[in-house]
C-alpha cells in the first residue's frame, strides 16, 4: 500500500471520478486555475479542462445554487467551499434546496451532489475561521455528512459520496491535509454510514471521528502505558450514523466517552449520548463523558486557543473519570 | 489537585470514627484502594481507603484522634501542593475566570460564553449551561462533602456471597430510613443477574456509587474466602425474590397497637420447651470422629432452626411497622459475646447450607467478632437470631429480640436431667430453649409450631439431612 497524504488522497478520488464519469464536475473558489487553495485539485485543470473544472466567483450562494441545479438535472457536481465556514453564505442551498427536493418533489428528482471543504480549527485563524459545523448539517433530514479522519477513509468516503444520489455534505479536516497514511492501490470505496473501529480495546470506548481520531488513538496510546485498553471508533459518516458499531463497543467495554472538535452545546457527542443511554443503559457503568471544544468563539490567542480545544489530556483525563480512576472534574 | 481524604461512614451507623492507626505516612505515595488508617466505628475496626491517587501531603489529624463522619482526616494530591485550609479541598481559584474576563461584554457575546465560565473546555459539555455554573464557581470552599471526590462513602466492598438485603440491624429508633441505592446501571445488570442485592454493598465511585469493580472485588473476596476453608463453596439456590411483603390485615393491626401498649415497644411473649440431646450426643460424636473438622452442639442447633425457620417462614420474618415481610431465606444472626458487649454475625443462607459449612463460618465469623475486625454488611441482615449461654452454664434464659427481627431462640446448657422416658424413669440429656416473640408478628400457636419442629428435628437429627 503506498503511503500518501490525506491531500493527495482526495486528489486521486476526485480524479478517479471525474475518469469514470464524465457527469462528474468540480466547481469552487480557486479550484481551477489555483490548483485549490488547499491543493485539493492539483493538475485537475489541466487534466480535465475548464468544463469539469471550474473557477466561481467569491459568491458561495450562487455556485452552490448552480450546483444544485445541475444535480437536480441529472450531473453529479462536486462543489468546494473554500472552507466550511464561508459555507455559511450558501447553507439556504445546501438545506433548503438540496436537502429538500427529493422530498418536496415526490421522489421526481433527485439531488445527486457533494459539498466538500475543510472544517474545525486550525492554528490562530480567529474565531470566524475556527468552526466545526457538522452538527449543524447532520440535524437536517436529506442531507448525509461525512468526516474522514485518515487518507484511505478520505479517498473511499469521497468516491462513495460522488456516487451517492443523495447531497452529501463531506467536511475534511484542514490539519489532516498533510496527514499521510497508507492508501489501498487500486479501485475502492469506503461505504457511507458505517464506522470502523481503529483501536480495539475493553476498557473504555472512545467515539471520534475526523481530526479527533487522531487525538484519540493518541490518548488511547498514552492510556495503555498506564493500563488501560482504549478503544477507537471512528464514526467516518456522521449521519447516517452507525449506531450499531458504536453500542456493541459500548456493550463490551461499558464505559464512552466522545471527543469532537465541535462545541458541547447540542454537538454530535450530545447525539450520541442519547442514543447510547437509551439503547443500552444497563450496559453502563459510567455517565458518558464528552470531550469537545470550549463553549466559545475560538480564542485567536495561542495560549487560548490551545486550551479551548479537545486534546490528548482532556481525553485522557476523562476516561479515568468514567474509570473512576480520577475524582469527576 | 489536591483531595481530601474525610472520615467516611463506615457502618450503617456511624456517625463518627477513631483513627487507630496510619498505614500511610506524609509523603508516601498512595494509589486508589489503598489503604491510609484504620478507623474504629461503633461496631468495628475497618479500614480507610483512598479515593484518589497522588502523595499523602498532610495527615489533618493525629492518630488516636475521634473525627466526625464527612470531617476531613488527609490531604492527597502532588508534591508542593498547598495544603491549608482542609475544608477547602480545591484552593486554587477556578481557572476560567480568565476566559469570561476577556470575553465581549456578556450580553454582546453569543449566547452562553458568559454563562459557562468554569470548565475551560474540559469534558465541557457535562457542565450543565446557565445558571448552575457560576455557583459551581463559588463552591470550591464549602464543605467538602460538596465535592465528589471526597463525599463520604462506605468502605470497600465486602465478603459473603449473595446478600440478602442486610439492613441497618438494632439500633431501635433509627427508623426505615431506606436510602437509595447508587449504583451504576451495569452494577444494577450484574447483581440482577447473579441475583446479588446491592443493598449495603460499598460503593466505590463518587459520594458511594457502586459501580462494575465493586462487585468484582466481592467475588474475588468471597472466593478467597471459601478457598482455605477448605469446605466447598457455596452457592445459595437462591429463591426467586428474597422476601415477601404481606400487608397488614385490620386485625394484624389491632394486634400489634394493643399489645405494644401492653408491653414496652415490643409485646414480647416467651415459649420454653426442653429438647432430648441423646441423638444429637451420638450424631455428633459419630462426626467428629470422622476427623473432618469439629462441629459444636451450637452448629446443630443453628442447623436445626434454620431448617425449622424454613417450614414455618411466619417467624423469618422483620416487623416493619406498616407491614410484615417475610423472608423467603433464612440468614441467621447468632450472638457474640465481645469486649464491651455483643455483636450477632449473620450466616446467610443457613438453611441451605451444611453443616460443615454452618460450622467454618460460625467458627470465622465468633473469631473475627471478637477481634472486631467484621464488615457491617456482615452483623447486619439477619431474618432471626440465636443466642446461647449454655457454655456459661445457664439452664434456660430469655433472649431480648433484635429489631425487625421477630423471634430470637435461647439455647440453654445440655444437662444430664432425671426424666420418665419410654415409661422409665432415666438420665438424659437435655437442652431447654426459650424462644422470644414479637406478638406483633408471630402468635402464640405459631411460635409453638416453630419449636415443635424443632425439638423433633433435633430429636431425631436424621431429620436435618431429610
Amino acid at each position: 500500500m503506498a503511503v500518501i497524504t490525506y491531500r493527495d488522497a482526495l486528489n486521486q478520488a476526485l480524479r478517479e471520478e471525474l475518469k469514470r464519469d464524465p457527469d462528474v464536475f468540480l466547481m469552487g473558489e480557486e479550484v481551477a486555475e489555483y490548483n485549490g487553495a488547499y491543493k485539493v485539485s492539483r493538475g485537475m485543470l489541466e487534466e480535465f479542462g475548464p468544463m469539469r473544472v471550474v473557477d466561481t466567483p467569491i459568491a458561495e450562494l450562487g455556485f452552490a445554487g448552480l450546483g444544485v441545479g445541475a444535480a437536480m438535472v441529472g450531473l453529479r457536481p462536486v462543489i468546494e467551499m473554500m472552507t466550511w465556514n464561508f459555507a455559511l453564505l450558501a447553507i439556504d442551498q445546501i438545506v433548503n434546496a438540496a436537502a429538500k427536493v427529493r422530498y418536496m418533489s415526490g421522489g421526481q428528482v433527485g439531488c445527486p451532489i457533494v459539498f466538500r471543504g475543510p472544517g474545525g480549527a486550525a492554528l490562530q485563524l480567529g474565531a470566524q475561521h475556527s468552526q466545526s459545523f457538522e452538527s449543524w448539517y447532520a440535524h437536517v433530514p436529506g442531507l448525509k455528512v461525512v468526516m474522514p479522519g485518515t487518507p484511505a477513509d478520505a479517498k473511499g468516503l469521497l468516491k462513495s459520496a460522488i456516487r451517492d444520489d443523495n447531497p452529501v455534505v463531506f467536511i475534511e479536516g484542514e490539519m489532516l491535509y498533510n496527514t499521510k497514511g497508507e492508501v489501498p492501490d487500486g479501485e475502492y470505496t469506503t461505504p457511507l454510514g458505517v464506522a470502523e473501529i481503529k483501536r480495539p480495546g475493553a476498557d473504555v470506548t472512545l467515539v471520534c471521528h475526523a481530526k479527533t481520531v487522531t487525538v484519540a488513538l493518541k490518548a488511547a496510546e498514552q492510556l495503555a502505558g498506564e493500563g488501560v485498553d482504549a478503544e477507537v471508533v471512528d464514526l467516518r459518516t456522521i449521519r447516517p450514523l452507525d449506531t450499531e458499531t458504536v453500542l456493541s463497543s459500548v456493550a463490551r467495554t461499558h464505559r464512552c466517552v466522545v471527543v469532537e472538535e465541535g462545541w458541547p452545546f447540542a454537538g454530535i457527542g450530545a447525539q450520541l449520548v442519547d442514543t447510547v443511554q437509551r439503547e443500552i443503559f444497563d450496559e453502563l457503568d459510567a455517565p458518558i463523558l464528552r470531550v469537545t471544544a470550549a463553549d466559545v468563539p475560538m480564542p485567536y490567542n495561542k495560549l487560548l486557543e490551545r486550551a479551548a480545544k479537545a486534546d490528548v489530556p482532556k481525553v485522557v483525563s476523562a476516561v479515568k473519570q468514567v474509570l473512576y480512576l480520577e475524582a469527576s472534574a | 489537585m489536591a483531595t481530601t481524604v474525610v472520615m467516611e461512614a463506615l457502618s450503617p451507623t456511624m456517625e463518627e470514627g477513631r483513627l487507630v492507626e496510619w498505614k500511610k505516612q506524609e509523603g508516601d505515595k498512595v494509589a486508589v484502594g489503598d489503604v491510609i488508617a484504620e478507623v474504629e466505628t461503633d461496631k468495628a475496626v475497618m479500614e480507610l481507603v483512598a479515593r484518589a491517587a497522588g502523595t499523602l501531603l498532610k495527615q489533618v489529624v493525629a492518630a488516636g484522634a475521634t473525627v466526625p463522619v464527612s470531617n476531613p482526616v488527609a490531604i492527597i494530591g502532588e508534591p508542593g501542593e498547598a495544603t491549608d485550609a482542609p475544608g477547602a479541598p480545591k484552593p486554587e481559584p477556578p481557572k476560567s475566570e480568565a476566559p469570561r474576563a476577556e470575553a465581549p461584554k456578556p450580553d454582546a457575546a453569543p449566547a452562553s460564553a458568559g454563562k459557562t465560565p468554569s470548565r475551560e473546555g474540559e469534558t465541557g459539555a457535562s457542565a450543565p449551561a446557565g445558571s448552575a455554573a457560576p455557583a459551581e464557581v463559588a463552591a470550591p470552599a464549602a464543605a467538602p462533602a460538596a465535592t465528589p471526590a471526597t463525599a463520604p462513602s462506605p468502605a470497600r466492598p465486602a465478603a459473603g456471597p449473595g446478600r440478602p438485603e442486610p439492613a441497618p440491624v438494632p439500633a431501635a429508633g433509627a427508623g426505615n430510613g431506606g436510602t437509595r441505592v447508587k449504583a451504576s446501571p451495569l452494577a444494577r445488570k450484574i447483581a440482577a443477574d447473579r441475583g446479588l442485592d446491592l443493598q449495603g454493598v460499598a460503593g466505590s465511585g463518587p459520594a458511594g456509587r457502586i459501580v462494575e469493580r465493586d462487585l468484582a472485588n466481592l467475588s474475588a473476596q468471597a472466593a478467597a474466602q471459601a478457598g482455605p476453608a477448605a469446605v466447598p463453596a457455596f452457592v445459595p439456590a437462591g429463591s426467586a425474590t428474597p422476601h415477601e411483603d404481606v400487608p397488614l390485615t385490620q386485625i394484624r393491626k389491632t394486634i400489634a397497637r394493643r399489645l405494644a401498649q401492653s408491653i414496652g415497644p415490643i409485646p414480647t411473649f416467651y415459649l420454653t420447651t426442653e429438647i432430648d440431646m441423646e441423638r444429637v450426643t451420638e450424631a455428633r460424636e459419630a462426626l467428629n470422629a470422622l476427623g473432618e473438622g469439629k462441629v459444636s452442639f451450637n452448629d446443630i442447633t443453628m442447623k436445626a432452626t434454620a431448617l425449622a425457620l424454613r417450614q414455618h417462614r411466619a417467624c423469618n420474618a422483620w416487623w416493619q411497622d406498616d407491614h410484615i415481610r417475610y423472608w423467603n431465606d433464612v440468614h441467621l444472626a447468632m450472638a457474640v459475646a465481645v469486649q464491651d458487649g455483643l455483636i450477632t454475625p449473620v450466616i446467610r443462607y443457613a438453611d441451605q447450607k451444611s453443616l460443615r459449612q454452618i460450622a467454618a463460618e460460625a467458627k470465622d465469623l465468633a473469631g473475627r467478632a471478637r477481634d472486631r475486625r467484621l464488615k457491617p454488611d456482615e452483623y447486619t441482615g439477619g431474618t432471626f437470631s440465636v443466642s446461647n449461654l449454655g457454655m456459661l452454664d445457664i439452664d434456660e434464659f430469655t433472649a431480648v429480640i433484635n429489631p425487625p427481627e421477630a423471634g430470637i431462640l435461647a439455647i440453654g446448657r445440655i444437662a444430664e436431667r432425671a426424666v420418665v422416658h419410654d415409661g422409665e424413669l432415666t438420665s438424659r440429656r437435655r437442652m431447654r430453649v426459650t424462644m422470644s416473640c414479637d406478638h406483633r408478628v408471630i402468635d402464640g400457636a405459631t411460635g409453638a409450631q416453630f419449636l415443635k419442629t424443632l425439638k423433633a428435628m433435633l430429636e431425631n437429627p436424621l431429620a436435618l439431612v431429610w
